[in-house]
């Protein structure tokens, strides 16, 4: 059995708008990828396909080695998907939840009771076993719903949005988890987000920008594009300010809200000279190493929202 | 065999145990109609006669058949609903996703709602002495199938409407624009008899007309004496009730396989 996720030229319309526009990347076990984008990017629509809800229409998708079009049943005894939206009954308690998740994949008995426990276990949350989902925190819930989700070893675990709605230390404790499983299970992790950080935490990045797929790699590599540093100027100006400064010291910069963006080397000079011949129109200045909101910026023109 | 089974009874239990913490769904479900047929069945008693009866059927007696396929009607709708909020709070996804063809998911849930009514019209039937319905073993027997065939049916029908809608607001329009009318021109509350006739032919038409003549006449199983007068023969009523649970499984198992979230 072949060990990826391969998507080769997948297009997706709705009617005459189209979400996704001959997208191709593929994926490996073990690794972690996450599909990177601001809201109507596609990432929705692409991770709709890929957890089989909606069909191919155009291109290729094969997952394991089996084709999404031709083989959907094979295909769903090999994923675990998390969705965005909580997927849980509130009305039942945690392990009814996850009893009910295994008997629609064929677990039961024994083996069944024991890989629900070893699973609480792992996600911290045996204490909560007979406790309704209504009563768990958003970040508890969260945890279920993980353990549901690979509670039949999946080979390939889907996320939609994983982090949304979870503070910084229950989202770092998620990556973490993603991390381990993917490591130690070698399961293929795929996961969308429109939050750098999450993006930082995986092996690659794909970053989508309305429909397409405008840039493919490590967080690092793509950061590497960008070059040099990154200054954020904020102050009250217009066009005429971004050609001064682009003529003045030879740069590019992109000019969004109150916010101008020049990326440079040796950016420390390039502060204090446009400080010293701007000393009015300049307010606020950033300094910083490029963030893949760089690489969004630079590759889109358009701010990251 | 197991494979198949499993999905089946995990959806049906999740169906019972839901309305069962619900309790307010078990008590809605029962006594509007339990309301309607005491209030409305002692106030017309003492004016009207139903026409076609014999025997002097009173109208409370008339109309408590109907009442039972009323319950029927309302528990297993609205267990349905149960399919429209899971779609609504994502739970429904996860069974979209699972490995389960359609087909075993819909009779899951169709056999979950039909468990439902079936017990609530179980309840009401221990009131038939009330009504002045006595029957013996063979009635009780028949009348039971009769019973979970209708909830089958009626469940079905609610499942290929709940599984188009995304709010329960548009469910309740349907109930009322076209599920109460239903239960109307059944022969629930007025005989079929001495209507005008494109009213004849529209209950002629409603498929509920036969399940509430099969349920009338198993009911009525054991007394010799013809207790309502022009109405459909026992076999077609059975067999158009068999269809009707049978269209409206595939009905529903079609609708379900092309909906995608």
């Amino acid at each position: 059995m072949e060990n990826r996720l391969e998507v080769e030229n997948l297009s997706h319309s709705y009617q005459t708008r189209r979400a996704l526009n001959n997208v191709s990347f593929d994926v490996s076990c073990g690794e972690i990828f996450g599909l990177l984008g601001p809201n109507g990017s596609g990432k929705t629509t692409l991770f709709r396909v890929l957890s089989t809800l909606t069909p191919v229409t155009s291109g290729t998708v094969r997952i394991l080695g089996y084709n999404l079009t031709t083989e959907v049943k094979a295909i769903r005894n090999l994923l675990g998907v998390v969705f965005q939206h909580p997927g849980l009954d509130v009305k039942l308690t945690v392990t009814e939840n996850l009893r009910h998740h295994g008997h629609l994949y064929g677990l039961s008995g024994k083996v069944l009771h024991r890989r629900i426990a070893e699973l609480l276990e792992q996600v911290g949350v045996s204490d909560r076993a007979t406790d309704r989902v209504e009563v768990l925190s958003g970040g508890l819930q969260r945890r279920v719903e993980i353990a549901k989700a690979i509670l039949h070893s999946p080979r390939v675990l889907l996320l939609d949005e994983p982090t949304s709605g979870l503070d910084v230390t229950v989202r770092r404790q998620l990556n973490d988890y993603l991390r381990v499983l993917a490591d130690t299970e070698n399961i293929l992790i795929l996961l969308t987000t429109h939050l750098l950080d999450d993006a930082e935490a995986c092996n690659r990045v794909g970053i989508l920008d309305n429909g397409s797929l405008v840039a493919l790699g490590a967080p690092d590599e793509l950061k590497a594009q960008v070059g040099g540093d990154v200054i954020l100027i904020e102050g009250e100006f217009n066009e005429t300010f971004s050609t001064a400064i682009a003529e003045k010291f030879g740069v590019s910069p992109v000019l969004t809200d109150n916010q101008l963006r020049v990326e440079c080397e040796r950016g420390h000079e390039f502060v204090r000279d446009v400080v010293a011949a701007f000393p009015n129109e300049v307010q606020t200045v950033q300094f910083g190493r490029p963030t893949l909101e760089d690489v969004f910026i630079k590759l889109t023109g358009n701010p990251f929202l | 065999m197991q494979k198949i089974l499993l999905p089946i009874t995990t959806i049906w239990w999740r169906e019972i145990i839901r309305f069962y913490r619900q309790r307010s769904r078990l008590f809605s479900a029962i006594a509007q109609p339990l309301v309607f047929w005491i209030l409305i069945g002692s106030g017309l008693s003492a004016s009207f006669q139903p026409s076609g009866s014999v025997n002097g059927l009173s109208y409370i007696e008339y109309f408590y058949p109907g009442i039972v396929v009323l319950v029927l009607l309302f528990t297993s709708i609205f267990a349905t609903i149960s399919v429209v909020n899971d779609r609504r709070e994502g739970f429904l996804q996860g069974i979209l996703v699972a490995p389960v063809p359609r087909w075993r998911i819909v009779l899951a849930q169709a056999l979950g709602g039909t468990t439902l009514a079936f017990l609530q019209g179980v309840l009401l039937l221990i009131l038939a002495p009330m009504a002045g319905i006595q029957f013996g073993a063979a009635s009780l027997v028949f009348t039971l199938s009769v019973m979970a065939l209708l909830a089958f049916g009626l469940t079905n029908l609610g499942l290929l409407i709940a599984w188009r809608m995304d709010s329960t607001q548009g469910f309740h329009a349907i109930m009322n624009l076209l599920l109460i009318p239903i239960w109307l021109l059944s022969g629930a509350f007025f005989p079929s008899a001495g209507v005008p006739g494109w009213l004849a032919w529209i209950m002629k038409f409603n498929p509920l007309t036969y399940g509430l003549a099969a349920f009338r006449h198993s009911l009525y199983l054991d007394t010799t004496a013809k207790v309502f007068g022009e109405g459909p023969a026992w076999a077609l009523s059975m067999l158009i009730t068999g269809l009707f649970c049978i269209l409206t499984y595939v009905g529903a198992t079609i609708t379900a396989s092309t909906q995608t979230n």
